[in-house]
């Protein structure tokens, strides 16, 4: 049987693509939620783990609004890249970003709160800006959990279905990533494809998610 | 020099009664203790003096800079204070080596002066040899003195430790009081030392101010506190003295007289300015300054019968502790002399007599 990997590699890429994405934005909101006092804090800490808990068709449709190509964004987008977002594999990316900042905001201000405070006050004490304080004391002593929470992040980003679906479509070749495919070849009653695919992604998440516990204990061990 | 106000209020919470700070002290060059039971507020004033802690109102002025002022608006940044901070749990960054730890106190100097002055640094406090090695890699001591160089590696205009010898054993203790002396020495700074330990204040401070529930209750040398404690609250907190009621009996301010009676003897001291005759107050002694005798007959001036209820070997000494919480301190030959009496008589000598 001759398996076309490219939805494998695409959706390797669009998840690893979105975890870095994700990894920059998500450390900047953790570190507002852990650290400071701001008005609409809640609001954001609600906003931020909203995708878990909204339907991916919710989701989708409102990217589609947002993003889509007669939206303010989507015409911003458009201008600076010279094509649409929406229904390539960029959308697929910014889909997969719905499910990584959740998990990497939860796992990383969990990580970062519990960097005790008596080194952060050290550092400060001892001259360090806010912004030094960060990435040589906190992020060092916190960056084991915020790796796992990554790789949890990357895991779960593999495995998005619906709202992909909804800004990227379905287009073999161009933005069919894995789950998609798995679910095309069900419908076209290619079993054989759907279990091998179906074999393939559970073989990564188990990788991936036992590495995230390895790396979390050790740093319990430590 | 130092010179602090504070104020600084808590509302009680679910978890805490209300508590509320009000200080005021300066300090010179030298070491001067901020002594109290845990909860008293000397952790709370160095926290608000390092730019941890915003006080509600007051000032805080370190070597002519303001670093606090409520009124003006002023609060410098802890990174902008410019005073050394030894934490409790030292704070040594357990990711980085003892010498990254050092250099990370001095990132804002070239890099030949850092490495210079982190060489420096490692040599004066004996810790070339472990330079390399992680904090959880060395032992308490280590950490210690690590910690201490790293707060005055960036010569700071004072420095500020929190209960530095706590969990440390007696043999480490001796070795970091050793070192504070010769920081004391080597940094002109002042060095602000929080402890509930006496014997640190006796062994270090120049200067100590006593902390009680937020409050400053007396300050002074640890020599003339413990010689006249201001009242039986500082008496208690000190922990040196046997506090006795009594009641004044006779007062002659012309022959500095006084008669202060105790358990129905009467006891002869100098005059009490200040007090009546009939007036009930505190008989405040330390155990070291009495003495006792064997009881023969009736007992003589300045002497009380006293029950023995039990004797405790110190290092040094011997306490025999009577009913009605009166405690004498002998040295071990003159404890050797009395051991074999029967009944037990405690002598107050007229110039130990102090009265609260």
């Amino acid at each position: 049987m001759q398996i076309d990997w490219f939805p494998l590699w695409l959706s390797l890429k669009v998840a690893s693509i979105a975890t870095l994405l994700s990894l920059l934005l998500g450390l900047w909101v953790s570190y507002l939620l852990a650290n400071r006092k701001f008005r609409g804090k809640a609001v954001l800490e609600a906003a931020v783990t909203l995708p878990l808990v909204l339907p991916p068709t919710v989701l989708g449709y409102y990217l589609l609004v947002l993003l889509g190509r007669e939206s303010l964004l989507g015409r911003f987008y458009e201008w600076i890249f010279r094509s649409p977002l929406v229904f390539t594999w960029q959308a697929a990316v910014v889909a997969a970003m719905f499910h990584t900042i959740p998990l990497l905001v939860i796992s990383a201000r969990a990580a970062l709160e519990s960097v005790d405070r008596s080194y952060e006050r050290a550092a400060r004490n001892l001259g360090a800006s806010e912004w030094r304080v960060f990435w040589r004391v906190s992020l060092p002593l916190a960056h084991r959990s915020i790796l796992a929470g990554a790789l949890l992040a990357f895991a779960r980003s593999l495995a998005d279905f619906g709202i992909t679906i909804m800004i990227a479509g379905n287009i073999p070749g161009r933005t069919q990533t894995l789950a998609v495919a798995i679910y095309d070849a069900v419908e076209a009653g290619n079993a054989a494809l759907a279990r091998a695919l179906v074999i393939v992604i559970s073989v990564v998440a188990v990788a991936i998610l036992s590495l995230a516990n390895r790396l979390v204990s050790r740093q319990a061990a430590r | 020099m130092i010179q602090a106000r504070i104020h600084k209020s808590f509302p009680p919470g679910p978890h805490f009664a209300a508590f509320s700070l009000e200080v005021e002290f300066q300090a010179s060059n030298g070491v001067s203790v901020l002594f109290g039971p845990s909860g008293s507020g000397k952790t709370l004033t160095l926290d608000s003096i390092a730019g941890f802690v915003k006080p509600d109102e007051g000032r805080i002025l370190l070597a002519d800079e303001l670093l606090f002022d409520a009124a003006s608006g002023v609060n410098l940044p802890p990174r902008a204070r410019h005073c050394g901070y030894v934490f409790q749990n030292h704070a040594l960054f357990p990711h980085m080596t003892l010498r990254q730890n050092l250099a990370f106190a001095a990132e804002d100097r070239p890099r030949l002066e850092r490495h210079r002055k982190v060489n420096e640094m490692l040599e004066r406090f004996h810790l070339t040899e472990l330079a390399g090695r992680h904090p959880h890699e060395v032992s308490e001591g280590q950490k210690q003195r690590c910690s201490i160089a790293r707060a005055l590696i960036g010569t700071p205009k004072l420095l500020l430790l929190d209960e530095p010898a706590r969990g440390l054993d007696a043999p480490l203790r001796t070795e970091l009081y050793a070192l504070f002396r010769q920081v004391r020495a080597e940094f002109q700074i002042p060095i602000l030392l929080a402890t509930r330990h006496l014997e640190e204040c006796f062994q270090l401070a120049d200067q100590m101010s006593i902390f009680r529930e937020g409050r400053v209750v007396q300050s002074g040398s640890p020599r003339s506190i413990a010689d006249r404690p201001a009242n039986l609250e500082v008496a208690r907190l000190l922990g040196i003295f046997n506090l006795l009621q009594a009641e004044i009996v006779e007062l002659d301010p012309q022959r500095n007289l006084s008669r202060v009676r105790l358990w129905g003897c009467d006891l002869s001291g100098p005059y009490f300015p200040g007090k009546l005759r009939g007036d009930r107050l505190w008989l405040c002694v330390r155990p070291e300054q009495l003495s006792v005798s064997a009881r023969e007959g009736r007992p003589g001036p300045n002497q009380v019968p006293a029950q023995l209820i039990r004797t405790i070997e110190m290092p040094q000494a011997v306490r025999l502790e009577f009913a009605g919480d009166l405690t004498v301190e002998l040295s071990r030959p003159e404890f050797e002399k009395q051991k074999h009496n029967k009944e037990w008589l405690v002598n107050f000598p007229a110039q130990a007599l102090r009265v609260l």
